[in-house]
């Protein structure tokens, strides 16, 4: 399916979803409480068929924290990327998509652990790289006087 | 470092922890597993991350998009030029900057010895692994002229800085060709070798094939790739679905195998060897005349967006996402790292395998630890 055919099949699916053309992929964005629905659904739809989830970033906006997911198809070649956030910056938690793609579950806890964004459900939601006692340094109010040199 | 909550609680009478690692030679540099064994028998791998996180992604947003290309050289050192490509390639489409023909064979040529040298490490590093030591000093033997190749077109042998976006740092050497070709002539001869020594080895076939099963089905779910992937029938070559650079226009065979256990995973490196070859061997007497580089602003600003460039490198899909505000430092910058998503996968695969085995899978995945924590 081209960009155009997924964003109007998805489009019907899940009228809540804005759903926007970019220059490589067709952008999904999607309520937090709807988003493990909508990720069921792109992952067993046989038209649609995303099995495959080769990126998972959390990006840490002004007024919100986004969890973006870059989705492909191995069987039908198309690619799209689902977003979804929560204005909740000082404890976002976000639906973990572990059970429906199990390499997610990695990307969470670095997402966790970089950011602090939660992840519901997620089997084993630990830090990853860093101690306990950090902060989330990705997080654009983080501050580290030691460490930090500012221009 | 992190604190690992170990589960005392719901282990059995007979099991028991161990660590392996930070320090074991097997683990190819600082990477813990919290193994939960009975016997010699695996039960449960936790990988344990992050002493070498140097916090690139941080680092990133406070440079400018011309310097960001130099610390991904440090990620995966051996796939030091799809690292830089990858950067390079994402700017350039951001800026949506046509490359001339002659940028995008040299990056191609460059790429493919890389991925002979990190095969050829792999190679001789897996032999080790298994306890055979010859492998090294042959896989070595013949890395070394790769590398001198590398020394005398950027200057460098393992970070190379070498693509910046916009081009390459600076135009091929004169001998480039003529030593590129010299080269392909005495690997192939020497490739045989490489299966002569190990692949059909009885010990080494002993301890691999039906080891450290992985189906396509999982390869998928858990986003495992590269030959790694492959070796199970994941056809999720980079350079053969998404191309980039001058990969269009070449012929190769994306090395596809259906075992999908630790020795396809070993034969498909091993294959793919001779598949660089081959895209080099088309490419190398044709680099067409041009500039080496497009001119560039001094300072380089994006457009407001996210953007997304997937390279194949040694070890599998590298994908750099950067989100954009329009000033001259990223927002936001992702690396989805192909050492990352293999090892989440190594839980799933060594469970009920023996310690040695362990080692045989891990090698086999070919990880390196900076690209895991980057």
């Amino acid at each position: 399916m081209n960009q155009t055919d997924i964003a109007n099949y998805i489009g019907n699916l899940f009228p809540e979803a804005i759903i926007s053309r970019g220059p490589q992929f067709p952008t999904i964005e999607i309520p937090p409480e709807k988003l493990i629905t909508l990720c069921r659904k792109l992952r067993d739809d046989e038209q649609l068929a995303f099995d495959y989830l080769f990126c998972l970033s959390g990006v840490d906006m002004p007024d919100h924290m986004t969890v973006v997911y870059h989705l492909e198809s191995t069987w039908n070649g198309h690619c799209a990327v689902v977003k979804t956030h929560t204005t909740d910056r000082k404890n976002p938690v976000i639906d973990s998509v572990n059970d429906i793609w199990p390499t997610a579950g990695f990307h969470e806890r670095e997402a966790f652990d970089l950011l602090g964004i939660r992840f519901n459900n997620h089997p084993d939601l630990r830090r990853l790289f860093l101690d306990d006692s950090w902060g989330f340094p990705l997080r654009k109010d983080y501050t580290d006087p030691a460490r930090i040199v500012e221009r | 470092m992190t604190t690992t909550t170990l589960d005392f609680d719901t282990i059995k009478t007979q099991e028991y922890l161990v660590n392996m690692g930070p320090q074991h030679p097997s683990t190819h540099g600082v990477l813990r597993l919290v193994l939960k064994l009975e016997g010699e028998i695996v039960h449960n791998v936790d990988p344990v991350v992050g002493y070498i996180h140097s916090g690139i992604e941080k680092m990133c947003e406070s440079l400018a998009y011309h310097q960001i290309p130099h610390l991904t050289d440090r990620m995966d050192y051996l796939s030091a030029h799809m690292n830089n490509e990858a950067v390079a390639l994402c700017v350039e489409n951001a800026l949506q900057i046509e490359v001339p023909d002659r940028v995008k064979v040299i990056r191609t040529i460059m790429a493919e010895l890389q991925r002979l040298a990190s095969h050829q490490l792999w190679w001789c590093v897996m032999g080790m692994d298994m306890g055979a030591l010859t492998t090294f000093f042959y896989g070595l033997r013949d890395r070394e002229l790769i590398l001198d190749i590398f020394e005398e077109t950027c200057g460098a042998r393992l970070t190379l800085n070498y693509s910046t976006p916009g081009g390459v740092m600076f135009d091929i050497h004169p001998n480039f060709q003529k030593r590129v070709k010299d080269f392909i002539k005495y690997f192939r001869a020497k490739l045989p070798e490489y299966n002569q020594l190990l692949s059909g080895n009885v010990i080494f076939r002993e301890r691999t094939i039906g080891i450290g099963h992985l189906s396509q089905k999982d390869a998928i779910a858990w986003g495992v790739t590269g030959p790694s992937g492959r070796a199970s029938g994941f056809a999720c070559d980079v350079r053969k679905h998404h191309p980039y650079s001058a990969y269009d226009r070449v012929n190769f065979n994306e090395i596809l195998r259906t075992e999908g256990d630790t020795y396809a995973r070993y034969q498909a490196r091993v294959d793919e060897m001779s598949e660089s070859l081959d895209i080099i061997g088309q490419l190398i007497d044709n680099i067409p005349e041009g500039d080496h580089q497009v001119k560039m602003k001094g300072i380089i600003k994006l457009p407001e967006g996210e953007f997304y460039q997937r390279v194949e490198t040694a070890r599998g899909e590298l994908g750099v996402f950067i989100v954009s505000d329009g000033k001259k430092n990223p927002y936001r910058v992702k690396f989805r790292s192909p050492g990352f998503s293999n090892l989440a996968a190594l839980n799933h695969m060594s469970k009920g395998v023996k310690i040695a085995d362990l080692v045989a899978i891990m090698s086999t995945l070919d990880l390196v630890i900076p690209d895991i924590d980057r």
